[in-house]
């Protein structure tokens, strides 16, 4: 793909995409996906630790097959989304951060996701969900199996 | 007033077609006829300020880096829309991406940068899908490349998708992340504008700011001008949200005030409840109280009634809000979100949120609300970046205007 291949130019541009095709690859960040990103990019592995752990969505843990990341930054709290995190937790039995035992869900408390206008919202791995409530959010969790 | 969203309105306007049927693409042609400086002294004229938060005049960045002999240059475009309340760049990221694309290809050829960067926030995956397949699609028709529009000029521009840090928002934490490097703000000067990415010149603007240049270049800054007011020209993307009827993005002419944007264009307050607050810009901003709705939106009337323009993103707190609370959260954001490099600012954030923990949770001390304002003050002005400021100066705001609530003493608390 033409811009792939031109995002090249600059070697030192490349940890970022690099980090995020060794997540997809193995799920998290664990220690053998930051080595083979060091030896890919020839970097000390401890540049590649060091930036890898600064950022939020590189995952620092295993997580489960769905990321639920619900945003909790103040429009959303306004719109009731501390609620929503709170159902979420019963109902799955698991802390912000942490992983259902059947390795379904994980749930993250997210900082703004931009979504303020139609807030609350959450984006599950990829998918953006906005104007949540009670009812829709267990609805749309449905779909994710 | 319908000039940055202009093109939304049109079916399938995220399509190269759409967009030029919609009159895209003509601006970059007229521009790569006129002399790059004549560019960059237009949008000088044009008073066109950067719409990123900080109102930096985008004319004077341009000049600067065009006038810096070391090559190569470089254009970076932040869409790294982090400032919680903030949701105005989401509608051209994922609407309009041709007219970012445009104004990046101008301002490149304006300055002289044959290669630049949309560094996007990882939490628009949307927005990267829809501007990835608008760049191909650039390239296809001419409009990015080697030899753009067969006038000899060159520009190739990349996603750069970040990571989840707010801090990369912040101008030169955006180069250290881009160059494969934590996101830790440098010490200024040297600016970017000099010495950025690759410590080469380079411009950053936001994206609204680049989304002005098409409509600049093809009316000129004299008619540019006309909109808005003298000393913020142009029009603005306001993004509401909170207890309004009709939160979104709104494109209003810089100065329309508080009152009209909340009342005429928002409806007004949600459930017919009172307005009790407002944050103007981003929760960076200071806290506004009720009696401010005359204040023009603009960035020299807000810092008249204490606050900024910031973002434009505006959030509004009805009479049932728990301000306190929303203080809490607010510091707990930038204590999340501090780089860690300065001291002032990675110690003092979390001392500020502890503070305000134990007075939400019924444990504060009659002294807490003075030792905010303490603490607040050795943070301010003491770090490389405005994170901490930002922190010390939202939190001052809670307690210069609604004291009897942040000290417990009012009724309004959930």
């Amino acid at each position: 793909m033409i811009v792939k291949q031109r995002a090249y130019e600059a070697k030192e541009a490349l940890l970022m995409p690099a980090l995020y095709a060794a997540q997809r690859e193995h799920g998290w960040m664990s220690p053998e996906a930051m080595k083979s990103v060091a030896r890919a990019l020839d970097l000390p592995p401890a540049t590649v630790k060091g930036f890898a752990t600064f950022y939020d969505m590189f995952r620092k843990k295993p997580v489960g097959k769905h990321v639920i990341q619900l945003c909790t930054n103040v429009t959303c709290i306004l719109s009731g989304s501390e609620d929503l995190l709170s159902m979420l937790s019963d109902k799955f039995g698991i802390a912000p951060n942490e992983t259902t035992t059947d390795g379904r869900f994980s749930l993250v408390a997210m900082e703004c996701i931009g979504a303020c206008g139609t807030a609350p919202a959450m984006i599950v791995n990829t998918d953006f969900y906005e104007n949540l409530t009670k009812e829709s959010i267990f609805s749309i969790l449905e779909n994710y199996k | 007033m319908n000039i940055l969203l202009k093109h939304i309105e049109y079916p399938e306007s995220t399509e190269l077609k759409g967009y030029c049927e919609s009159g895209g693409y003509k601006a970059l042609s007229k521009a790569l006829d006129m002399k790059p400086s004549d560019i960059v002294d237009e949008v000088r004229r044009s008073g066109l300020r950067g719409r990123g938060g900080a109102g930096f005049p985008a004319g004077m960045k341009w000049t600067i880096a065009s006038m810096d002999p070391k090559k190569p240059k470089y254009l970076i475009c932040n869409a790294d829309e982090g400032e919680p309340g903030t949701f105005k760049d989401k509608p051209i990221l994922e609407k309009n991406p041709h007219l970012l694309i445009e104004g990046m290809a101008i301002s490149a050829y304006a300055i002289g940068a044959e290669y630049g960067y949309i560094y996007l926030r990882g939490e628009y995956p949307e927005a990267k899908e829809i501007l990835e397949k608008a760049i191909i699609d650039s390239y296809a028709a001419g409009y990015l490349g080697d030899n753009i529009l067969g006038k000899g000029f060159k520009f190739h521009l990349f996603v750069y998708f970040g990571a989840g840090a707010y801090i990369c928002g912040e101008e030169t934490a955006m180069i250290e992340s881009l160059q494969g490097k934590r996101g830790q703000p440098r010490i200024k000067p040297p600016f970017p504008v000099n010495e950025g990415f690759l410590a080469k010149p380079t411009v950053i603007n936001n994206v609204e700011t680049f989304a002005n240049i098409p409509y600049l270049v093809e009316v000129g800054a004299y008619a540019y001008m006309k909109i808005g007011t003298p000393e913020s020209p142009g029009p603005k993307l306001f993004s509401v949200s909170g207890s309004v009827n009709k939160p979104g993005v709104y494109e209003l002419p810089m100065g329309t005030t508080l009152r009209e944007i909340i009342y005429e264009h928002c409806g007004g307050i949600k459930d017919g409840k009172k307005l009790k607050a407002v944050i103007p810009g981003g929760v960076s901003t200071p806290i506004m109280t009720a009696d401010t709705l005359d204040c023009p939106m603009d960035f020299v009337n807000l810092p008249k009634y204490g606050s900024m323009l910031g973002s434009g993103g505006l959030i509004v707190f009805d009479e049932t809000a728990d301000l306190r609370k929303v203080c809490l959260r607010i510091t707990e954001f930038f204590e999340h979100e501090s780089c860690g490099k300065c001291t002032p600012c990675r110690e003092g954030v979390g001392w500020l949120s502890s503070i305000l923990k134990r007075m939400c949770s019924g444990e504060g001390k009659p002294e807490d609300v003075e030792l905010l304002l303490e603490i607040s003050k050795n943070i301010l002005g003491k770090c490389f970046c405005a994170l901490g400021d930002g922190a010390a100066i939202v939190v001052q705001g809670f307690v210069n205007n609604f004291r009897p609530e942040m000290e417990g003493r009012a009724g309004a608390q959930a």
